[in-house]
């Protein structure tokens, strides 16, 4: 009977799965959704180049990376966490008491936050700071006094922006883009526009008118975006007066679409952002495991071939993906070489 | 009421219930109208469900159906030992020491003296070195290297090579990218899409079926045109192996113990809840389960087809013992009483004559549980298959522990990735899946068509 020969054969499976743990050859990376597309450059060309086999490299952002690789050591856990962000205390704690010591922090570069409009939408060319903030957020200083966002238009808190309807696609606030764009915009914006003064002047703590600033309005003229950039350039080529907030690899790869708006007067590039005129930008990070090192084949290699000048210097191929490449690469490169984990443990 | 006025039309009418049979009164056109008003309802629901299948397949078919068309650049490529070989060797060690980058000016020069043939140069175009190699895909200068390494011997001549187009380039010939939209973007020049039209016209350039779309790995970021469904594809099909030969075995048997031996009792019943909510969890918690279980305790590997087919057997054992069940209750206790009455065993009767009647339903009903898997993605996030993965998984069972994608994860993948050319690959993708659905549903048809019974 068949049904006899399938049991058989579903035993035997069985039994390999529970034979077979097989020792991983490959290097294992998850994290930053900004940081998949180049760590996945960097993967196909090692895995074309060396006798090592491709990283396999998973997404699911930062925080979520970096939970995995605090984990613990072994060949179940990941090798490399990609983070769009600095690892939190909190993360090097939570990795500790898990047996995950010695972690070697690599910064492969920095990435740029655009805002961008459609091509044949309004131009947004002398936005600052202040006027995002005033724009998108919850609460602003009109006439001396705090009150509610009334303002619907741009160009009615600035005269040369245009007179559109105001309408901004954020990330939600489990990017790591989210939290540059409020930290640097909409918490300068905040300062500049004097907001910030009055709400402490009006009784609030500092820190409660920093939570103040960064709560953005929820009248439906500030849509967070929980998916991924191709969510918002969606959202944007739906409403021609919609301002959407992009990586900046992400707006180089659909130029043709995509109007870039300038901040505080500088056009956002891989040469503005790495000369520090544009201001919006964020490092770029892996972190490694030392003590899979020598244990999975490759992942020294992997991280070196990172960091090469070849690879993520300014002619390499991250740097022409959008990444803005690292004056202080050669540093990195010695702390890749040298094994170096980070201070304090 | 007589024949006569039957029959004579034009006989006046006698109150409410003298008319006509022919002659509808007030209540039996209200009720013709009711039912004409539900028809009408009935048709708009079909109508809509229609128009929605109909716009989702041609917004699928008009955007995936390029994906299996891709442009090609045939170029002479003269493999150069100065560059390849320095010191004439041929020791495959030394050769594998020039990497990929050290092959693009091969390409770049195979470009130059192919366009020196056809009489052009990069100058008329007005586009610079830099922009003439980014006319032909990445991809291409791996694809050398491999060929370099298999056949070392080779290096000295001229050998030609059919290397896949740019992105962009493949994207002119598609009506993805045009000329006005080329003066915008940063990573095409008006300047290349012309060079390419003449290329087309020397016939150095090519647009034909694309086989790597469905053999190759997938691809990074940076050249979307050698992006492939190769792995995803074997992932999926290991997937559904290790669900076929685990759920189907396993759901079978615990429901004939249900179905035919258990003891009607509050135990079984409380299994019978159970596995009904089971069928209704959400997938996503298969997944918890799985990464839980499978990776963290039992030391499974991650991104590994085992785990997606042991999480993904899980959420389809629910729907085959339901299923199951089901399909053996609809075999009239009439046969079992007759198996008993000439003197078989319990297991007898149920392995001899309920089984093989109950076994069409039990197969479709497997198949669509099958189905259903292999549309699946959410579990398979959590245990590491939303992967990025090159490598193709070795020949099973050592295969199910090697990493590998799934065909729903790779069109999740492709649709967030910031190249607009991933769009047409992830519909391409799509088109696959459905392809996949569509053979197995009309598996099931013809199982059922096959070895139904009627009694």
């Amino acid at each position: 009977m068949s049904l006899v020969k399938l049991t058989a054969s579903a035993l035997a499976i069985a039994a390999v799965s529970a034979t077979a743990a097989a020792a991983r050859d490959n290097v294992q990376v998850a994290g930053s959704s900004t940081v998949l597309p180049y760590a996945s450059i960097v993967a196909e060309a090692f895995g074309e180049n060396f006798d090592f086999p491709t990283p396999v490299v998973e997404s699911g952002g930062s925080s979520a990376g970096l939970k995995r690789f605090c984990e613990g050591v072994g060949e179940n856990t990941i090798d490399i966490a990609n983070a769009s962000r600095k690892i939190k205390a909190k993360e090097i704690a939570a990795c500790a008491e898990a047996g995950v010591k010695d972690i070697i922090e690599v910064r492969i570069g920095y990435d740029g936050i655009v805002f961008a409009s459609q091509t044949d939408g309004p131009a947004f060319t002398a936005l600052e700071p202040a006027d995002l903030f005033n724009a998108l957020s919850d609460k602003v200083l009109k006439d001396g006094e705090v009150i509610d966002n009334p303002y619907t238009k741009w160009s009615e808190f600035n005269a040369e922006l245009p007179d559109v309807d105001i309408i901004a696609f954020p990330p939600g606030t489990k990017h790591g883009t989210r939290e540059v764009f409020e930290e640097k915009v909409i918490l300068v914006g905040c300062e500049e526009s004097g907001a910030m003064e009055a709400m402490i002047a009006g009784g609030m703590s500092e820190d409660d008118a920093e939570s103040a600033c960064i709560s953005l309005r929820t009248d439906g003229k500030s849509v967070d975006i929980d998916g991924d950039y191709t969510e918002t350039l969606a959202r944007i080529d739906a409403n021609p007066n919609g301002v959407g907030i992009f990586g900046l690899a992400f707006y180089e790869n659909n130029t043709d679409k995509l109007k870039v708006a300038t901040m505080s007067g500088v056009v956002p590039s891989t040469e503005s952002i790495s000369t520090g005129e544009y201001p919006v930008s964020r490092p770029l990070f892996f972190y490694i495991k030392k003590a899979h090192i020598g244990v999975i084949p490759g992942l020294k290699e992997y991280a070196q071939f990172f960091v090469a000048d070849e690879i993520a210097g300014p002619d390499g191929p991250l740097a022409s993906y959008g990444l803005v490449s690292d004056p202080e690469l050669a540093a990195t490169q010695a702390t890749v070489e040298a094994e170096e984990v980070m201070g304090g443990m | 009421m007589t024949d006569a006025t039957a029959n004579a039309p034009d006989a006046p009418k006698q109150g409410k219930h003298a008319g006509s049979l022919f002659d509808a009164d007030v209540r039996t056109r209200k009720r013709n109208a009711a039912e004409a008003r539900f028809r009408a309802y009935g048709l708009t629901a079909v109508g809509i469900g229609v128009a929605a299948l109909i716009m989702l397949m041609a917004s699928i078919l008009s955007q995936g159906l390029p994906a299996f068309n891709q442009t090609f650049i045939t170029l002479d490529v003269y493999l150069d030992e100065a560059k390849l070989d320095k010191n004439g060797t041929r020791d495959i060690e030394a050769i594998k020491k020039v990497s990929t980058f050290g092959y693009d000016p091969l390409i770049k020069n195979a470009m130059t003296s192919r366009m020196d043939a056809l009489g052009v140069s990069a100058e008329e175009f007005g586009i610079s070195g830099k922009e003439l190699s980014a006319m032909i895909s990445k991809e291409a200068a791996a694809q050398l290297r491999r060929f370099v390494i298999a056949h070392p011997d080779r290096i000295g001549d001229t050998v030609e090579f059919e290397f896949l187009a740019s992105g962009r380039i493949d994207g002119y010939y598609k009506g993805r990218v045009s000329m006005e939209s080329a003066e915008k973007d940063s990573n095409v020049t008006p300047g290349q899409l012309r060079l390419a039209d003449a290329l087309k016209e020397g016939g150095a350039l090519s647009t034909h079926f694309n086989w790597g779309f469905i053999t190759m790995a997938d691809a990074s970021e940076n050249r979307p045109e050698a992006a492939g469904i190769g792995v995803a594809m074997l992932g999926s099909l290991y997937m559904m192996i290790i669900v076929l030969c685990l759920a189907l075995p396993i759901g079978v048997a615990a429901s004939i113990y249900l179905e035919e031996f258990a003891p009607k009792n509050w135990i079984t019943d409380l299994i019978e809840v159970n596995i009904s909510n089971l069928a209704a969890v959400p997938s996503i918690v298969f997944g918890i389960l799985g990464l839980a279980i499978f990776i963290n305790y039992a030391g499974l590997p991650q991104s590994a087809p085992i785990v997606g087919g042991l999480v993904l057997t899980l959420m389809t054992l629910p729907t085959i013992i339901i299923s199951t069940r089901a399909s053996l209750k609809s075999v009239p206790p009439s046969i079992r009483d007759a198996a008993l009455g000439v003197g078989a065993s319990k297991m007898q009767s149920v392995f001899h004559h309920v089984l093989p009647l109950a076994a069409p339903g039990i197969l479709t009903g497997t198949i669509i549980g099958l189905a259903q898997a292999l549309g699946e993605t959410a579990p398979l996030m959590l245990i590491g298959m939303v992967a990025f993965v090159r490598e193709f998984p070795s020949a099973p069972p050592e295969g199910f522990f090697d990493p590998a994608s799934a065909l729903p994860v790779q069109v999740y993948n492709w649709t967030t990735r910031a190249d607009p050319a991933f769009v047409e690959r992830a519909s391409g993708a799509i088109i696959v899946l459905l392809i996949f659905l569509l053979c197995m549903n009309f598996l099931a048809i013809i199982l059922r068509r096959r070895f139904e019974r009627r009694w």
